[in-house]
């Protein structure tokens, strides 16, 4: 029986730590593997003269130009200015999207007024906004702070508003014929239900945020790793290039992993799917 | 019935309860109830049987408050009820476990709703229920690490941590296999014994019916009214063997004959 297996599964847990190294890594290695060898095809071909490194670049070339930014201190900047970008545009985008979102999905009047504005600009690519954002807010970091605000904030609204919205019925029954308020209703069944698809915004809004910052510094900016992409890319500075596009994915994988981390931690009551 | 109002051990009474439902669609009025008048005497399981979609979990939902009755009256221990109260509890079907609760805080669910009692005392309350329907090891699991059987207990033991004068029970086991659907019923009869609480228990399976009831009584079709009441006087503590008995069959034959009256009624109904 189930019950069974349920108790079991502790104790079956332990044989599964003397597994070989392999076997309970297999993935990861198996990855680390791929890469290695991809990497190692790369700076073959340059070494021996298939290709122009010019174009390509090499992982050799790659990091002797990081060392070089790192060292003269020039990228540091670059850095700030992108992550300042960030923080202040996405934080604002949770610290607005997710209480509007929650009282859109709760108050059907709040929905209704609002609606109209969220559906056209979730419509509409944020992008194209851009030339708006650099007219009333200029070349500096407050036209990119609105580009990756403006990014992340309709993932964010719309799945909290959704997550707000698909209520189990029968679990609005079972708060009832317990008695509940409306209050009670919302603190102990709304909220937590709504849980997963908030975190799911969360993560779609962190890949628009990021979208936002390398666009809106392309477009215009005097500082910022999406400036300093566009510049080196202009001067045919590939090496450069691939540096500002390595520091920007690493962050943006360090920080789904992140959200995923903490993903895990609020959906333990979840049974893992596929697994 | 107007002196059953006054009989002291008349849990439930319903009164000439009436439920119609409007169709926003069809701009139609649906009578869903008809003229019900059902007593339930106190300690008594009384089980609802009728045919499929007929109005059971219906009546059921306007007994626990969840549904306004259109005309008539619904008195627990002689008082009218006005909305869900805390002296009836309802059981479920499947899946209405909160499933970022663990077994004990879904237990807990209702007296944290309440807000009476300290968290120290309603973590023993619930335990105290876990504990009375055999979960005892599985207090900090979620549900979706349970079986179906143990949910359904756990669903139990959260409307029964109430201390509810009327326990409502609506298909309870309809989701379960049929193994273990049996061996629930058996664990029913001896929980509720336990909790010597009275039960309204609305099922389509008539073996169920039968084995579990004091009384069943038997809805006719659309719009549902008391077709006939039957007394089920088998021997208790009844067992699974029970169900292999004569007067067990002849009472299950009985009510299916009564039901299938209905549903041929209803089947020409729909048709047309």
């Amino acid at each position: 029986m189930d019950a069974l297996s349920a108790s079991q599964e502790s104790a079956a847990a332990k044989p599964a730590l003397r597994k070989s190294l392999w076997a309970r890594h297999e993935n990861a290695l198996l990855g680390t593997f791929s890469m290695l060898a991809f990497l190692a095809f790369w700076e073959a071909s340059v070494r021996f003269g298939w290709v122009n490194p010019l174009f390509t670049s090499s992982p050799s070339r790659i990091l002797r130009t990081a060392i070089e930014l790192f060292a003269d201190g020039s990228i540091f900047y670059d850095i700030e200015v992108s992550g300042y970008e960030f923080i202040v545009g996405y934080g604002m985008a949770v610290l607005i999207g997710v209480p509007l979102g929650i009282l859109m999905g709760w108050y059907a009047r709040v929905d209704a007024v609002l609606d109209p504005f969220v559906s056209a600009l979730y419509a509409t690519p944020r992008i194209a906004l851009l030339p708006l954002m650099m007219i009333w807010f200029g070349i500096g970091v407050a036209s990119k702070i609105a580009v990756v605000f403006l990014g992340a904030v309709f993932p964010i609204l719309v799945n909290t508003i959704t997550g707000m919205r698909t209520i189990n019925a029968d679990f609005i029954k079972v708060a009832r014929s317990f008695g509940s308020s409306d209050r009670q209703l919302f603190l102990t069944v709304a909220l937590p239900s709504s849980v997963p698809l908030l975190l799911t915004g969360l993560r779609l809004g962190l890949g628009h945020a990021l979208v936002g910052i390398v666009v809106g510094e392309m477009y215009g900016a005097t500082h910022g790793l999406g400036f300093l992409i566009a510049t080196a890319g202009a001067r045919f500075q590939t090496d450069k290039v691939m540096v500002g596009i390595i520091l920007i994915a690493s962050a943006g994988v360090a920080m789904t992993q992140l959200l995923r981390r903490i993903e895990k931690r609020f959906e333990r009551w979840r049974p893992a799917i596929g697994g | 019935m107007k002196g059953a109002a006054t009989m002291p051990h008349a849990k439930l009474e319903a009164q000439g309860v009436c439920l119609d439902i409007d169709n926003d669609r069809t701009r139609l009025r649906l009578p869903v109830l008809h003229d019900i008048d059902l007593t339930v005497a106190e300690g008594e399981l009384v089980c609802i049987v009728g045919p499929s979609g007929c109005g059971k979990s219906t009546f059921l939902n306007a007994v626990d408050g969840l549904s306004k009755i259109t005309s008539g009256r619904i008195l627990v221990d002689g008082r009218e009820i006005a909305g869900p109260g805390p002296d009836r509890a309802m059981v479920f079907q499947h899946d209405s476990l909160f499933p970022w609760r663990t077994v004990l805080q879904n237990v807990m669910y209702g007296l944290d709703l309440q807000g009476r009692l300290g968290k120290g005392e309603r973590i023993e309350r619930a335990r105290a229920l876990v504990e009375l329907v055999g979960l005892s090891g599985f207090a900090d699991h979620y549900p979706h690490e349970l079986s179906g059987g143990m949910r359904q207990r756990v669903n139990i033991a959260r409307a029964l941590v109430m201390n509810p004068q009327l326990l409502l029970l609506d298909e309870p086991f309809a989701a379960l296999d049929a193994q273990t659907r049996e061996f629930m019923q058996v664990e029913l009869l001896k929980i509720l014994a336990r909790a010597r609480t009275t039960a309204l228990f609305v099922t389509h399976q008539i073996n169920e019916a039968v084995f579990l009831a004091d009384r069943v009584v038997v809805f006719s079709a659309r719009p549902a009214g008391v077709k006939e009441i039957i007394a089920i006087d088998l021997p208790g503590p009844r067992t699974l063997a029970i169900k292999h008995q004569t007067a067990f069959l002849a009472l299950e034959e009985r009510i299916w004959r009564l039901i299938e009256q209905e549903a041929e009624q209803t089947g020409m109904l729909t048709v047309a």
